[in-house]
């Protein structure tokens, strides 16, 4: 028996003046599963990325969350139906603390002494209690990015979205981040958005790949990097 | 609210300054109380331009807006009711309800940091031509007419629901200083609360705090109004200080003040803007006296310069300079033990190299 | 009929003398991305020159239409070099520092010239009759100017290199660097340029307004009101900004009496930035200029 489709878009297009950086796309998602989007620089992924996490209002189409029709929602209004999201560029509060910013994060969802204690779960659970006190402002980029996987996490959510959590990072980073990945799936619905070839396939998760703002095609890693066409547009180079 | 560094330095604060409320009329003359009464006016309002730009990270070039519509309204209040009692509620409620409709404008129509600045300035500005065309006896709310650039003259504050005992200059004081501290405390105790900590949140990384499910435009509305009142508090001051309101409260030179004020005192912290405009009070008189340089030509110099090389205000960059001196002089302790203990140790090598 | 053509008239006065009194804010706006809060000393500025000019003799036109623009151009420059060019990409400092640059002018100013207005001088040019009704010539002659001036800054953008970096600039902040064209002077000339619109506009309404230190405030609320409302493009922004802004003034002024007229323009302005917070053109026209 499949499992019950949480995410879902109808014919989504989101356009720029005249450029369709995502165009009429169809797009399922099941429960539990974990999901990679990738495709070339200017194929749409992150633009459909932010559709979904309420950053940009599409020019047309629907996205539906569970029930929750989520078509041109705030990202608050998004975040409220237990979505986690984690976005390109690293969003963290650089002014405060880690436990700080884990802490707003948890804090948003639960009480206080509940919201203190997951804190603390997820501070070790990251491995970032040598650096809990530090400003998030002055930590390394690979560091910033987990806290902000942290604040994904306190806040429990049952669908988490990430727009290239290892960007940036080092060889042994990238590992720490697919081993916090993998985790977070144990509880959760992901869909990760990524370019890195070498870090999806560490992932090995269902892939689809986007090209010039439309799904190109809808597999497992193995089949997609045979893919002809795949290769055409977006391995081409390596393999040609 | 634990007993953090930051929390016994501002109980120490509350201290000097319940101890200065006590003491101060008993040793100062009469004249310097009734002018301390506009100072800790403005004290208040730089309080709430503290709150909402230093921790709100809101950009408010008008906050003078709120303080005067506070004096205005407690003015025209005052003189309908016949007391003063319904009027200080009445211009706290307006302050705070003309900051929520501005406010609901610039937050739900996701105005940037920039055009907020402008917009907050602009509607100050048109506050104050408007205020000054009502000199006609048609102006008049009620009883009170608006007096156009006269103003109007504001009635004293009275003991609570008793009008026929009006407070006396030094009791105006009292009221002043109390409603500092206790705004202050508010302050205190509001940044340290989860709403609080979201509202900084918001300062640092707005989208951040959306993405993880804070409706940011509810959080900065609601900051905006309770600094709206917390200013318009302070209106209530300053019309008994000066004892008359006129449209000049919400000239441009007067925003100006509050926004230097804070720039000097220092954005992040809530004494800075208030030592700020106590500072700046007395600098300002004492030039007025002096008569030989123009005020404006100094504050003007006093913004540019803090701008261009004291961006972070006084204190937040002594707090950090001493913070600094206090671990360097740390460190050098610690180097200076381990130099020692380096210093016995090796010479235990040697005593025992000796022993060989 | 003749009072439909003194209204008229006098509602495109308002409408002009608001594009006037805004499009040296909109050019340094549009162009730099910095809101100029001295704006307003910038026109005083303009005014101080003709009045000044004129009483030591010299001829009032040369005084409004050369010598306005050309020291407060001057100014602009100077002030660009010493100030502005420190604080570029940040935005609120730059509001701030200007806005102490403001406080400073006014104080400059007040200590050469005192606080009071300073001699004022009369409009030249008398009055012209329609029918019942009489109109100022200088009015007019505003109104011609407004157009000349607006028509030349088209021709600058159109036609100058100078205008295609600035219409760059408009579409997009990066594409000045990217085109590799060197915006340190072109910010200068920019600020400068916008300075000298300022000063020839205060100096044009010297003999209107007459002059005093602090009368930049007076410009500066409709000045911002009409840039913000009009959003990022220099010409059709303020244009379409003073047409909406300034006929809704001048109707409601004329029905109500200008306190009101007041009201609704800032009432007007507001509801138009809760509707379309990055102006008109932010909006519709976005390709213009």
């Amino acid at each position: 028996m499949k499992s019950e489709i949480v995410v879902e878009t109808r014919n989504l297009s989101m356009h720029f003046g005249g450029v369709k950086a995502v165009d009429r796309v169809n797009f399922n998602l099941r429960e539990n599963e974990l999901r990679c989007l990738i495709g070339p620089n200017g194929a749409g992924k992150s633009t459909f990325f932010k559709c979904l996490t309420g950053q940009l209002s599409p020019t047309s189409g629907d996205v539906v969350i569970r029930d929750f029709n989520g078509t041109g929602r705030l990202p608050h209004e998004i975040a409220r139906l237990g979505v986690g999201i984690k976005t390109q560029v690293p969003n963290v509060f650089d002014g405060l603390s880690v436990t700080e910013n884990i802490w707003l994060a948890a804090r948003r969802w639960h009480g206080a002494a509940r919201a203190r204690s997951l804190t603390s779960q997820t501070v070790e659970r990251l491995k970032l209690g040598d650096i809990r006190t530090d400003l998030v402002g002055q930590l390394a980029h690979g560091q910033r990015q987990w806290v902000e996987l942290g604040m994904v996490v306190a806040a429990e959510p049952w669908l988490v979205l990430l727009d290239e959590p290892a960007a940036g990072m080092t060889h042994d980073e990238i590992e720490r981040t697919v081993e916090i990945i993998r985790e977070i799936n144990q509880q959760a619905t992901m869909i990760v958005v990524e370019h890195d070839m070498q870090f999806i396939r560490m992932i090995s998760s269902k892939v689809t790949v986007f090209h010039e703002g439309r799904i190109l095609i809808e597999d497992t890693m193995d089949v997609v990097t045979a893919d002809p066409r795949v290769r055409e547009v977006y391995l081409g180079h390596g393999a040609s | 609210m634990s007993w953090t560094r930051e929390n016994r330095w501002r109980a120490a604060l509350v201290l000097v300054g319940v101890v200065f409320t006590l003491a101060a009329p008993g040793v100062l003359e009469l004249f310097t109380i009734i002018n301390l009464s506009t100072a800790i006016a403005l004290a208040i309002l730089a309080l709430s331009l503290g709150l909402i730009w230093g921790y709100g990270g809101i950009l408010c070039f008008g906050q003078t807006a709120f303080f005067g519509i506070g004096a205005y309204a407690y003015t025209i209040a005052a003189i309908n009711f016949g007391g003063s009692s319904w009027a200080v509620l009445v211009a706290i409620l307006a302050a705070a309800v003309f900051a929520a409709v501005l406010g609901y404008f610039m937050f739900y129509g996701r105005v940037s940091d920039v055009y907020m600045a402008v917009i907050t300035l602009t509607v100050t500005l048109i506050l104050y031509s408007l205020l000054r065309r009502t000199s006609g006896p048609e102006y008049k709310i009620g009883d009170a007419l608006l007096g156009g650039f006269n103003g109007v003259t504001s009635p004293p504050l009275n003991m609570p629901w008793a009008p026929y005992m009006p407070l006396f200059p030094e009791h105006v004081f009292y009221v002043g200083m109390t409603v500092l501290i206790v705004g202050y405390i508010i302050c205190a105790w509001l940044i340290q609360t989860h709403f609080g900590r979201v509202a900084v949140a918001i300062r640092e990384n707005e989208l951040r705090a959306e993405l993880i499910g804070y409706d940011t435009r509810f959080y900065k509305l609601a900051m905006f109004t309770i600094g709206g009142a917390i200013a318009g508090a302070g209106g209530i001051i300053f019309a008994n200080g000066v004892g008359r309101v006129t449209p000049d409260i919400f000239n441009l030179y007067n925003s100006a003040l509050a926004i230097i004020w804070v720039i000097v005192g220092g954005r992040g912290t809530l004494a800075g803007p208030v030592m700020g405009s106590f500072a700046l009070f007395y600098l300002t008189s004492w030039l007025g006296t002096q008569g030989t340089v123009n005020n404006n030509l100094v504050l003007g110099l006093i913004l540019i310069i803090f701008v261009l090389a004291v961006p972070r205000g006084i204190l937040p960059t002594f707090i950090s300079w001493w913070d600094g001196a206090r671990s360097r002089r740390a460190m050098q302790r610690r180097e200076l033990k381990i130099r020692r203990r380096r210093g016995r140790r090796s010479s235990d090598l040697r005593e025992t190299a000796d022993e060989k | 009929m003749d009072l439909v053509i003194a209204l008229a008239l006098q509602i495109i006065y308002g409408i002009a003398s608001l594009a006037l009194i805004s499009l040296g804010l909109a050019i340094i706006f549009g162009m730099m991305r910095v809101i100029n809060l001295a704006h307003g000393e910038f026109l005083m500025l303009g005014g101080y020159t003709v009045v000044v000019s004129t009483n030591q003799g010299v001829n009032i036109w040369f005084a409004m239409l050369v010598l306005a623009p050309l020291v407060v151009g001057i100014i602009g420059v100077l002030v660009e070099r010493l100030l502005i060019q420190f604080l570029y990409g940040r935005m609120v400092d730059t509001l701030l520092a200007t806005w102490g640059l403001s406080l400073l002018f006014v104080g400059l100013v007040t200590s050469i010239f005192g606080a009071q207005t300073a001699t004022t001088i009369s409009p030249p040019l008398g009055a012209i009759q329609i029918g019942d009704y009489s109109s100022s010539a200088y009015e007019l002659f505003l109104i011609v100017v407004t157009v000349v001036l607006l028509a030349m800054v088209y021709a600058v953008l159109k036609l100058t290199r100078l205008g295609l970096v600035a219409r760059a600039t408009m579409q997009s902040d990066d594409m000045a660097s990217a085109l590799g064209v060197s915006t340190k002077r072109i910010y200068m000339v920019t600020f400068g340029l916008g300075a000298a619109v300022s000063g020839l506009a205060g100096g044009l309404l010297a003999p209107v307004t007459g002059v005093l230190p602090s009368i930049g405030a007076t410009y500066i609320a409709k000045a911002f009101i009409t840039v913000i409302s009009g959003g990022a493009s220099i010409l059709a922004g303020t244009t379409a900004a003073s047409v909406l802004l300034g006929g809704i003034n001048g109707i409601m002024a004329f029905l109500t009496g200008p306190t009101l007229g007041e009201v609704a323009l800032l009432a007007a302005a507001i509801i138009l930035i809760r509707l379309l917070p990055t102006g008109i053109t932010g909006r519709f026209f976005r390709k213009s200029l």
